[in-house]
């Protein structure tokens, strides 16, 4: 059996048929060509998977496509505007946020998410946030200063990254 | 690659018409709400389901909490975030706010729901031992009318519970008692893990003496149930730290936690009398000072 979903996909109309088992990550990477989407543990553990679904984040190894038929879903390739990137992906290169990079698109689209409902998140905040996600090279602090960097970035604070003050 | 086996899907378009659907089909057919407990169960191939039904299109009318005089009702589809994130939850029922904060991740709490976690009905599960504490109600619906019962004759042992095979949990009701306050704790090995124990306390006081107090332990045995001989103990007595000490060994003594990857026996019994003590400590301490605000406010 197949169905049709529709959805809107980082903005653009999408309407495919697929098979009501798929999940929403095997559609991003596989149907859509979205392999920013990150493919983990497939466990709903790692997070790498995380995509905005009707503006919050969540774990697309545990959505089934046809779940998000008529909704919006918002991936990692998403983020960068008319060849600019996000404050959040800024703040992951500033504060060496990204070592493999496997985590990274999750990270990222939690980020975001988390800045967007509070502009200016506490370390315990941000750790709070992102405790669903795993950095297998276990590069959280450096993740943690990259989103908080993001945060006085977008709020206009001269930033300063630890450990580089004069 | 995990993916769960073939599996014919509809959207309910309501509750009747989800009725309806699971009348038709029987039990081949299974209901998915956030479904962070049946879709991994689906792709372990744990359970096989033959069509799916989504409800997540319900939200109008399952998804709610209503603080109303003398009681709360939540609706089934009300996700682990909405949960968290209430405030008028958080000023009646403590115990809500405290143990979400600690189910899952921030991203599971966005799609999971209380009537999913419910109905799963897993022995380590945060939310069946919140609603065991606070002795809550719930609400089935099936195509007869509704049939409401307390969490002892929901819960039916692990993974089983009252919901028929043509049955949906609608709504769960929280009665609320003057002079109540709760608290939640749990310990886990890491951020988001099952519990290796977790507990939750219920008091009521009056006049510095307990009135009634519940305790409800998960991932201490295949039984969530609260202990009665608990209350017991604690019903009429000032509370003092010999009475949650005597508490404690009454909890650890009432439960059957076995060995595992989380830990022994022995730790999680430790544990079942420790956490008791201190949610019993917790609770009490905020039941007074909300008892004083309110004593000071109306004098």
């Amino acid at each position: 059996m197949s169905v049709l979903v529709r959805m809107s996909v980082n903005g653009e109309h999408i309407s495919r048929e697929v098979e009501p088992r798929l999940l929403l990550v095997h559609f991003l990477r596989d149907h859509l060509g979205l392999t920013g989407t990150h493919w983990g543990c497939d466990t709903s553990n790692c997070g790498a998977c995380a995509v905005w679904l009707d503006g919050e984040p969540v774990k697309s190894c545990t959505v089934l496509t046809v779940m998000a038929d008529g909704h919006e879903v918002r991936t990692v390739e998403s983020l960068a505007r008319d060849g600019e990137l996000d404050v959040v992906q800024r703040g992951f290169l500033a504060c060496h946020g990204v070592q493999c990079g496997f985590c990274t698109p999750g990270m990222l689209m939690t980020a975001r998410a988390l800045l967007d409902r509070n502009p200016d998140p506490s370390e315990a905040e941000i750790r709070e946030a992102i405790s669903g996600q795993v950095c297998r090279c276990t590069g959280y602090a450096s993740i943690v200063r990259s989103i908080r960097w993001a945060a006085a970035e977008q709020n206009g604070v001269r930033t300063v990254i630890d450990g580089d003050e004069p | 690659m995990q993916v769960p086996a073939p599996f014919d899907y509809e959207r309910a378009t309501s509750v009747d018409h989800a009725i309806g659907l699971l009348e038709r089909l029987g039990d081949t057919a299974r209901l998915i709400a956030g479904g962070h407990s049946l879709l991994p169960m689906m792709k372990l191939r744990l359970t096989s389901v033959e069509y799916l039904i989504d409800i997540n299109e319900l939200r109008d009318d399952l998804s709610y909490i209503r603080v109303e005089p003398g009681r709360i009702r939540i609706g089934a589809l009300t996700r682990h975030r909405e949960l968290l994130e209430s405030e008028a939850l958080r000023r009646a029922c403590p115990i809500f706010h405290e143990a979400e904060r600690v189910i899952a991740d921030p991203l599971v709490r966005n799609r999971g729901t209380i009537g999913g976690a419910l109905c799963q009905a897993d022995p380590s599960e945060d939310l069946t031992a919140v609603c065991t504490t606070l002795d809550a109600r719930c609400v089935i619906r099936g195509a007869g009318g509704e049939r409401v019962m307390s969490m002892a004759d929901f819960y039916r042992g692990p993974y089983q519970t009252a919901v028929g095979p043509a049955e949906i949990l609608t709504e769960i009701r929280i009665p609320l008692r003057p002079g109540g306050s709760s608290a939640y704790e749990k310990v886990g090995r890491r951020a988001g893990d099952w519990a290796v124990v977790s507990c939750g306390a219920a008091v009521w006081l009056a006049d510095g003496v307990l009135t009634d107090a519940r305790v409800g332990l998960a991932a201490v045995g295949p039984n969530t149930t609260g202990i009665p001989a608990l209350a017991e103990a604690l019903r009429g007595r000032r509370p003092s730290e010999e009475l949650y000490a005597q508490a404690g060994t009454i909890a650890a003594e009432h439960c059957t936690p076995v060995t595992d990857q989380r830990g022994s026996a022995e730790y999680k019994r430790h544990l079942a009398a420790e956490l008791t003590r201190r949610t019993l400590r917790r609770a009490v301490a905020r039941g007074m000072a909300d008892g004083a605000a309110h004593g000071a406010a109306s004098g």
